[in-house]
């Protein structure tokens, strides 16, 4: 019985109809994809997207070229160069960052004692060279004058989680 | 006065006849290209909602543009000939490809009378015709010099060889049922087939089961999921096509979904009417056939995409196993059948 059960299924092609009505009904179904240039996900505030040098709301940076970035660092992105500034202050004269290095593991951030490099929540800055990838100083304070509001909120918003 | 006579009455005998062939080819070659691109984005857009996604939406309103846009980017690319590959022979198979899926359209008939070539062996013109289009893969795979093109060649000539057996006992037993080779007249000869009220050969219980065989005959071959060993992307690269690209890489795209459409068509043309509406009611004659024949095609294109979404691809010994030793001895035992019910019905026994 059951082979002709089973010659049945075969040559009705069943498992194939059976299939097929359930693509059908796929077919109907609300997209599971958001419409990604015009929708978006939610960005939890801990996103690790593109860094960005901040500055005091006196337009001061906040770098101190203490160099732990540099030092934790694990994919040796950072490359800083330091010296005191005229008012006495140290600053950094070179701060570049390889974003073809980078893992985006977000130690340079943990480490800075005084939130200077972050990670923002910027996730398109795809480039048509590889040489535009390689971050600068000044590339890094723009992103920071650029991002601040959304840092500044995220950062305030993570706060109570630390 | 038909379209041809007024081209001869101020053009003259030949020229005008001529004249008013290539203005029909225009007629038919253009509009069909038009219909390959979008029905690329069908297929796309089709595939995409199986799965839950959206598809190309950015292009024009609802992506509707998403194949002009890339035709012109295919368009602008470089043309890279491997320097290893046989030059002539490497540009001449997307050309053979190309040009065969087009030229076996001059024998679809779109409507009554309107047909390019009514010749009386159009069935057959039509087999020989497309089986060249096995040429061109084979030679693209032979003349790229790479190993991934030349097992994807490998592979084309015997899938479509022995699908081409199975869809050859087909259409015999459906040429035995319409007595004719002539496309126009099996679509004719569909008209109160069954019960005097359904138009269509698949409506008849004796050919439905041919018209299913048919239906997966033509998705090997035109090597379409699931069938679609000739480029599977997990072994091949992309098959025949892996070492072109730009306009050669166009015309392979473009022949393939020409020759879609074209299964589509026949699909429709021999089983389900052509032209004809669905069922022989008079109010229904009142629609254009060109527009129930483009209808059907479109029903059989979202029934291949929709396979295509559906069924994984076959393994290589599967496909040859359903084509010689399921499909071959069941088209010949339905040959026999068809045969022999109209020696019993219709010339008497």
């Amino acid at each position: 019985m059951s082979v002709i059960a089973h010659y049945i299924k075969t040559f009705t092609l069943w498992e194939f109809v059976k299939a097929h009505w359930l693509t059908l009904k796929y077919f109907f179904k609300p997209k599971a994809t958001i419409n990604y240039p015009y929708e978006r996900n939610p960005l939890s505030p801990r996103f690790r997207g593109e860094h960005a040098l901040r500055r005091y709301p006196n337009g001061e940076e906040r770098c101190i070229a203490c160099k732990l970035c540099e030092a934790v660092c694990p994919a040796l992105a950072i490359t800083i160069e330091a010296e005191p500034r005229d008012d006495g202050s140290r600053r950094t004269t070179r701060y570049d960052i390889d974003m073809t290095k980078c893992i985006y593991c977000g130690f340079c951030q943990e480490a800075c004692p005084v939130d200077a490099i972050v990670e923002g929540p910027n996730l398109e800055f795809s480039t048509e060279t590889r040489e535009e990838l390689l971050y600068d100083k000044a590339k890094l304070l723009a992103n920071g004058d650029r991002w601040e509001r959304a840092i500044a909120a995220n950062i305030a918003a993570d706060a109570p989680y630390r | 006065m038909t379209f041809t006579q007024w081209f001869q009455s101020w053009g003259g005998e030949a020229f005008g006849w001529f004249l008013a062939t290539t203005v029909l080819i225009l007629m038919i070659a253009l509009p069909l290209m038009l219909a390959v691109a979008m029905i690329i984005y069908a297929d796309r857009k089709i595939w995409a909602a199986m799965a839950l996604r959206r598809g190309p939406n950015v292009v024009g309103p609802l992506g509707l543009l998403q194949s002009f846009a890339d035709g012109l980017k295919v368009m602008l690319q470089e043309t890279i000939i491997p320097s290893a590959a046989n030059r002539g022979l490497f540009l001449l198979a997307p050309i053979i490809t190309f040009t065969v899926a087009l030229i076996v359209w001059a024998v679809i008939p779109f409507g009554p009378g309107m047909v390019l070539a009514d010749i009386n062996v159009g069935l057959l013109y039509l087999l020989a015709a497309s089986s060249l289009g096995v040429y061109g893969v084979i030679i693209s795979g032979w003349a790229s010099n790479s190993k991934y093109p030349f097992y994807s060649a490998l592979r084309a000539a015997a899938q479509m060889v022995s699908y081409e057996v199975s869809i050859g006992f087909v259409l015999i037993s459906v040429v035995l049922w319409a007595d004719s080779f002539n496309l126009s007249k099996i679509v004719l000869e569909q008209q109160g087939h069954v019960l005097g009220f359904f138009n269509g050969f698949g409506f008849n219980p004796l050919l439905f089961p041919m018209a299913v065989v048919f239906l997966i005959s033509a998705l090997a071959e035109t090597a379409r999921a699931p069938f679609d060993l000739t480029e599977a992307e997990s072994e091949l690269v992309a098959g025949y096509q892996t070492e072109y690209s730009s306009m050669s890489f166009a015309l392979f795209w473009l022949g393939e979904y020409a020759n879609v459409i074209l299964m589509c068509g026949l699909n429709a043309i021999l089983f389900w009417g052509g032209w004809l509406p669905p069922v022989d009611w008079a109010p229904l004659y009142a629609v254009p056939g060109i527009i129930w024949f483009f209808s059907k095609i479109l029903i059989f294109f979202f029934i291949f995409s929709w396979i295509k979404a559906t069924v994984p691809r076959f393994r290589y010994d599967q496909l040859m196993r359903l084509g010689w030793k399921v499909f071959l001895p069941l088209s010949l035992i339905w040959v026999f059948l068809v045969s022999g019910y109209l020696m019993l019905t219709r010339y008497g026994a």
